[in-house]
């Protein structure tokens, strides 16, 4: 019996076979262009105000928009000279109660998280939930009650006082987060610490604390913002006299009743976000997981 | 160096009711012994090993290492070193600060502690990696590393949880030489968990054999093997696994299918001592034997037949009164029987034959 050769070849596929990772034109033309697309809508906004900062005033706000229209620098010279207000005592009160903010928010949220993530005491769970519904508060309904608070305790219109507002907001939602990095760092290394002969702190301290690096830097990034760009506590909890502003508060001096100087706001807001990026930046590098891994087998 | 003791030392873990991990466990381990702690999961061997290391509370009772009573001290006060089952490695520390970590919280000076890392590093084959972190290691590595870590310190007491369980069959068996080898050179006393009873046989000087949290026995391994204190024991020590049947009992011995085994007086008397019309019945496959048509054996029917190379398991039905028994043989590798086939299958010798009380389980025989 004869088998025709032909006859045993695949039949070929009416349409042309494809690897799993490959893509076709039209599909990857769509891909990109729709990210394309996501990407202008996010970054558009940003350009602008960068654009707007070099214009003068007049020139901000124009029915035909151009890019480069008698640009200059001459709103960041204004802004930093002093000339609209003490902006750099402004820049230096926000850097100051967000870097206490960030460092106290951390320290505290850590401890927390760590002894809520390892230890069983009464009331935990009565403590997380009261975290949890401490956020549920609208800002606006706290203000009044924490005003009569600081004003109690003597610290109404201080810095300090103003990095206790913000750790009470900071601190819950931190622990949660550290909380849930705790818990992903395995108890064995907290054991093997034991044995080797640290006490609890030094577990915490020289163990986990290092482990927990990429939490600790979402962490400190959150509290870092919490405080950076807050404008309604600020301008609640802080004395009115200009050179005790933050930022945040600050740039309100360019939005008038009846005039809004584009210009400055613009250079201004590009100078408030370059501290947020720095930090970022900072923190970006312990942004890596797995850190963890190796510790354990699996 | 130290000798270990416990001391009626429970663990009770609160629920309803109290869950008694370890109850009232009495054992002493002499100086420089090797003593492994066995035990089906649940057994309570793991939370024994962690109350003497301080890692668990003890609620009743006392743990003492060296004569000095350890019971409220806390991990660091007590001088051991443990092997985690999941090494617990510090990883952010490259493995000679992993090894040196316990040393240098001492206050040992650097020269010192470099020192002594690199004798166990050389110890374990490690020196090529000091410098590499935990996560740069094999499975096997970082289990010496952990080894390692334990060994640097030099402590009274070495603790060992189930140290071999995450590596591979034939890594196992040789790092299991390897630390019995290592235990004999150093003379620290070792109290070594595991659930595998192939490696409390080979390891140990003496096995503790743990059930519900409650000591069943605790002896040399040879001894465990021949005369288990009770049923479970029998049942737990060996692989394959020792037949244990319940057999009726009549005034000449064991009724099994058709032959009587004749039984040690001792047993006998005990037996009807006690009343007993049924005793616990148990051999080791290799006491019992294939033997010709014209013996007098019981009737066997093949049901699956494993070969090992040297020898082979056959398992196969008997049948006892009304039900059918399933028993295991180990022939001669050479020429098993086959599926389906019948055999006469006898006892090799009387005295392999171990009894045991049908209700508590104790052992009958001397």
């Amino acid at each position: 019996m004869t088998v025709e050769a032909a006859s045993l070849k695949a039949v070929p596929a009416t349409r042309p076979q494809r690897k799993r990772s490959e893509r076709s034109k039209a599909a990857s033309i769509a891909l990109h262009a729709a990210l394309v697309i996501a990407s202008l809508i996010a970054v558009f906004p940003v350009f602008w105000v960068l654009v707007t900062s070099f214009k003068p005033d007049a020139r901000a706000v124009e029915t035909t928009p151009t890019l480069f229209n008698e640009s200059s620098v001459d709103n960041y010279v204004r802004i930093l000279s002093g000339d609209k207000g003490d902006f750099l005592a402004w820049f230096g009160n926000s850097v100051l109660i967000a870097l206490m903010t960030t460092v106290i928010a951390v320290f505290l949220s850590a401890t927390t998280g760590y002894a809520a993530s390892r230890f069983r005491f009464p009331g935990k769970r009565s403590l997380m939930l009261s975290f949890l519904v401490v956020q549920m508060f609208p800002f606006a309904v706290l203000i009044v009650p924490l005003y009569n608070i600081l004003l109690a305790l003597g610290l109404q219109g201080t810095s300090f006082g103003l990095v206790l507002v913000y750790c009470t907001t900071a601190v819950p939602f931190c622990t949660y987060m550290l909380k849930g990095y705790f818990d992903t760092i395995p108890t064995d290394i907290d054991e093997a610490g034991r044995v080797d002969g640290l006490s609890p702190f030094g577990v915490f301290w020289r163990l986990v604390m290092p482990l927990a690096r990429p939490g600790l830097a979402v962490t400190a990034f959150y509290a870092f913002l919490t405080a950076w760009g807050e404008v309604a506590f600020a301008s609640a909890f802080l004395s009115a006299a200009d050179e005790s502003k933050t930022l945040a508060v600050g740039l309100q001096v360019f939005v008038q009743q009846n005039r809004t100087e584009w210009g400055h706001l613009a250079a201004a807001s590009i100078l408030v976000a370059v501290p947020a990026i720095a930090v970022f930046y900072l923190v970006q590098r312990f942004l890596v997981t797995g850190l963890s891994s190796g510790a354990v087998k699996g | 160096m130290a000798e270990v003791a416990y001391v009626k030392a429970s663990r009770i873990f609160s629920g309803n009711p109290p869950v008694r991990a370890v109850d009232e466990l009495s054992l002493d381990v002499s100086d420089g012994e090797f003593l492994v702690l066995v035990g089906p999961s649940g057994s309570g061997k793991s939370t024994a090993l962690r109350m003497l290391a301080g890692l668990e509370d003890v609620d009743e009772g006392a743990i003492k290492i060296g004569g000095k009573d350890v019971t409220n001290v806390p991990p660091k006060g007590r001088d051991i070193a443990m092997v985690f089952q999941s090494y617990a490695l510090y990883p952010h520390m490259t493995v000679a600060e992993n090894m040196g970590f316990a040393l240098k919280l001492r206050g040992v000076n650097k020269a010192e502690i470099k020192e002594k890392v690199a004798e166990a590093a050389k110890m374990l084959d490690l020196t090529k990696y000091l410098e590499r972190k935990p996560k740069a290691l094999s499975g096997g590595q970082r289990q010496r590393v952990a080894m390692g870590r334990a060994i640097v310190r030099e402590p009274s007491v070495f603790l060992m949880d189930e140290p071999l369980s995450n590596l591979d069959a034939k890594l196992r068996v040789e790092t299991r030489a390897n630390i019995a080898a290592l235990q004999q050179r150093l003379g620290t006393t070792t109290i070594y968990v595991t659930h595998d009873q192939v490696e409390a046989m080979t390891m140990g000087h003496r096995v503790a054999v743990l059930k519900d949290g409650l000591l069943q026995q605790c002896d040399t391994p040879r001894a465990l093997y021949d005369k288990p204190a009770n049923a479970f024991v029998a049942g737990f020590m060996g692989s394959p696994a020792m037949n244990l049947k319940t057999v009726p009992l009549t005034s000449e011995g064991a009724k099994l299918d058709g032959i009587v085994v004749p039984l040690e007086r001792h047993a006998m008397d005990t037996a009807s001592a006690e009343g007993l019309n049924e005793v616990t019945f148990g051999i080791r496959p290799e006491s019992l034997a294939l033997v010709g048509s014209q013996h007098h054996g019981m009737e066997m029917t093949v049901e699956l037949v494993e070969e090992l190379g040297a020898d082979a398991l056959v398992h196969g039905a008997v049948r006892i009164g009304a039900s059918s028994e399933r028993f295991v043989v180990r022939v001669d590798g050479r020429t098993p029987p086959t599926l389906g086939q019948t055999v006469k299958v006898a006892v090799r010798d009387a005295t392999e034959i171990h009894l045991f009380h049908p209700e508590s389980g104790f052992r009958l025989t001397n």
